[in-house]
């Protein structure tokens, strides 16, 4: 074990920086979740980090990426955050489906569709949850029907992050007449192809952060779908590995926000009972702790080993240090909590509340909480199914 | 001893609960909102007539002469439907303050008959209501001045919470508008009613959670069936059983006005806090991504919850109160109640 970067490590980092700090807008950009400006705002951003070949580092050039190892890809990420850089609208392209279709993928399929990732020109939601199908999955009901080379898609899809404005979907969808794991399929399709119809589901507090799709005979072709036919299970839970272990929230995200979290207990102190330092100081440890288990988890994999179910030990440690973090910050806060941005007199509330709602959600998106606890419990400890 | 409410108790708190559950559902919030309608006129004008305003203004202010355990209930229900208009800062603080006033220029009986005076009391940072309010009584440093709506400018301080309008107020005090001086035990009771409106907040969040695991279903199965769904929601009753009496005995000590009393109060606003707070999150949890958005209705309930939370005292504040008790006055188990330290 040698917990010290390479000299190699390190100039990389220096270059991240150096281009983080001349390129990274310096106000907010406007909400991807309420305009299509907002959203645009946000491509041009992904378009600028790819021009910088910063698009998604750890894939291979040919690709748009820089094919550095995921050591690198986490100094990345950590100067990333540290930059205050926007949120990538295209998460779910770039951590979720990338990684499945660099590993299902045909050599076609990357070609076409990994460059436009890479450089926003596509940005991508995902299409798995219905209304009877959430936490349950396998309960999907939306059809592929296989007509030629075409596949014809019907049904409904709902809860899609960033689907409102976004170009192309990853879809879970079903042969009709098959049950449960059987006979699904992961088929791509546009966002604007005829029979395509979205409506937008507003957040408790207005944004549209998801949307509903309605499938109505959408033809694709059957190139599109990725992986086997009737594999779709399969693939879906590789993509769930994503989403939970590694890519979608990095350490350096709860880093940034247990130091801003030490700021606004620095600023407050006055106002503040000096045992909340306490929490302070629970929120720091707890980012640490996850930083540093992901860069295990990060050697691991470079030494050839594959993630299992400590993906779920992962998301359900993120996502209770995101609600402990905003928790506190609120308490700090006390009486301006609750103000909306253009209140007057919020003082340093900055985007704590915002950040609250966000992480209310942690616990139930990406597979919610009980279901991981389910999965740590029968899979990695082994103890019988309930 | 005898921690029960009384009969008569009992049945006021019955009738205004069903009441308000009636009148004030979700449907009723949604439609205020769209149509911009800061309050319900006709759910005032039966709040009026229920004579709810002046329950704890003395006989002869016109009022019913009760006391904060005839009101804490009242208080409890109208946490339970979010309810936009001020019944609790005004029959539970701002009437009894009002009516003991040396010279009232007569909002008390004005109040008591359904006008709104919104109080601007120092220990928040907004006043609650002050669009809709006849009047404001307003603090310039000790002294307290009752000011008309149309002599103040108003800024809105936009909360999290629709139903909740808060404003910076510009005003100016002069000799024609002072009432009198000092707030007296005005803090206490926007605490504590702060706090039993969070009780009924925690149990509707509850109650939703409850609606929805029995109607869902996954694998084949009523969620609510699932043990993690059930101690989730458990554990959040559990914390309520360990709230609401607390609140009611703050509401029977209140009249002490003593340490030990305002302890209680603070007790009562931290733990219902907490109670409310864990309660609107377990319930997001169980309708799982339908709790996080605006269509399901507890968000209502989460908004208000939070908001009230910091209101009236934050918890930090209340805490070192507690503290201040715990650590200057004697403890044990024959020190339980208030009255035990009434000389302290
Ligand atoms: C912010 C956000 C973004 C999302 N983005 C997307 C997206 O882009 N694409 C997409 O397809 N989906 C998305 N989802 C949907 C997400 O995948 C589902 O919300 C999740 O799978 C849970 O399903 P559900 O909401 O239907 O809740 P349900 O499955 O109905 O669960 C409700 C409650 O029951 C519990 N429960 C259910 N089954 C069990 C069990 N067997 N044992 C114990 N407890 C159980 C759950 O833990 C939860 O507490 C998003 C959700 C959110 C909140």
């Amino acid at each position: 074990m040698n917990l010290d970067y390479t000299p190699e490590q390190r100039a990389f980092r220096a270059e991240v920086r150096t281009w983080m700090e001349a390129n990274v807008p310096s106000g907010p950009l406007p909400s991807f979740d309420l305009t299509r400006e907002g959203f645009e705002a946000h491509r041009d951003w992904e378009r600028k980090l790819n021009e910088g070949r910063w698009g998604m580092v750890t894939w291979p050039e040919a690709y748009g990426g820089r094919g550095l190892d995921l050591i690198r890809w986490l100094i990345f990420e950590e100067e990333y955050y540290r930059a205050g850089a926007p949120v990538r609208v295209n998460q779910n392209g770039i951590f979720l489906l990338g990684p499945t279709m660099m590993e299902f993928g045909t050599d076609d399929q990357k070609a076409r569709f990994l460059p436009r990732m890479a450089a926003g020109d596509d940005v991508w939601a995902q299409a798995w949850s219905e209304p009877g199908a959430g936490s349950d999955l396998a309960g999907v009901r939306a059809t592929a029907t296989r007509d030629g080379d075409e596949y014809v898609l019907n049904g409904q899809k709902i809860w899609s992050t960033r689907a409102v404005f976004a170009d192309w979907a990853f879809g879970l969808f079903r042969e009709p007449g098959s049950e449960r794991h059987k006979g699904m399929s992961l088929v791509l399709f546009p966002l604007d192809a005829p029979g395509v119809t979205r409506r937008p589901i507003a957040r408790m507090d207005g944004e549209m952060v998801f949307a509903e799709i309605f499938l109505d005979n959408v033809r694709v072709p059957v190139a599109d779908r990725l992986g086997e036919e009737g594999q779709g299970w399969h693939v879906c839970m590789a993509t769930a590995g994503f989403e939970r272990g590694l890519m979608l929230r990095s350490p350096a995200r709860y880093q940034v926000a247990a130091s801003k979290l030490i700021a606004l207990y620095e600023a407050n102190k006055d106002s503040t009972p000096a045992s909340v330092i306490e929490r302070v100081a629970q929120g720091w440890m707890d980012a640490d702790a996850y930083a540093l288990t992901i860069y295990a988890m990060a050697s691991r994999l470079a030494g050839g080993g594959t993630i299992g179910p400590e993906a779920s030990t992962n998301k359900i440690f993120w996502s209770e240090l995101d609600i402990e973090l905003h928790r506190t910050a609120l308490d700090i806060l006390g009486d301006r909590a609750e103000l909306m941005p253009a209140a007057p007199d919020r003082g340093d509330a900055g985007d704590w509340l915002d950040g609250h709602i966000f992480a209310l959600a942690g616990p139930i998106y990406a597979g919610s909480n009980e279901i991981q606890r389910n999965i740590i419990a029968e899979r990695m400890l082994g103890l019988p199914r309930g | 001893m005898d921690f029960a409410f009384t009969d008569d108790q009992a049945a006021i708190t019955q009738a205004a609960r069903e009441m308000l559950v009636e009148t004030c559902t979700p449907t009723d919030l949604r439609r205020m909102l769209e149509a911009g309608e800061p309050s319900d006129q006709a759910r005032w004008s039966t709040i009026n007539e229920m004579g709810l305003l002046g329950i704890l203004a003395p006989e002869a202010a016109g009022g019913l002469g009760l006391a904060a355990p005839d009101f804490v209930g009242i208080a409890e229900a109208a946490g339970y439907v979010a309810l936009p208009e001020p019944l609790v800062d005004l029959a539970g603080v701002t009437i009894p303050l009002l009516a003991s006033l040396d010279d009232d220029h007569g909002w008390t009986e004005r109040a008591i008959g359904g006008a709104v005076v919104a109080i601007g009391h120092p220990a928040n940072r907004f006043v609650a209501d002050a669009d809709t309010a006849d009047a404001l009584l307003l603090g310039d440093g000790e002294d307290l001045h009752i000011v008309s709506r149309n002599a103040v400018t108003l800024t809105r301080a936009e909360s999290f919470d629709p139903l909740r309008r808060l404003f910076q107020v510009d005003w100016a005090p002069s000799d024609e508008t002072r009432v009198g001086s000092g707030w007296g035990d005005a803090a206490d009771r926007g605490a504590l009613f702060a706090a039993a409106q969070m009780i009924g907040l925690a149990q509707r969040s509850i109650d939703m959670a409850v609606a929805y695991a029995k109607e869902r279903t996954q694998f084949g199965k009523a969620i609510g069936g699932y043990q993690a769904v059930k101690h989730l929601i458990a554990s959040a009753q559990v914390k309520v059983e360990f709230a609401r009496p607390v609140v009611q005995a703050a509401a029977a000590e209140l009249a002490l006005g003593t340490l030990p009393s305002r302890a209680r109060i603070a007790h009562a606003k931290i733990v219902a806090g907490e109670a409310a707070d864990l309660a609107a999150r377990t319930s997001v949890q169980v309708h799982g991504a339908m709790g996080m958005t605006w269509e399901v209705d507890l968000h209502f309930f989460l908004k208000r919850a939070m908001a009230l939370n910091y209101a009236w005292g934050t918890p930090a504040a209340h805490r070192r109160t507690v503290i201040d008790r715990m650590t200057s006055l004697p403890t044990g188990p024959d020190k339980t109640f208030a009255s035990e330290l009434a000389d302290a």
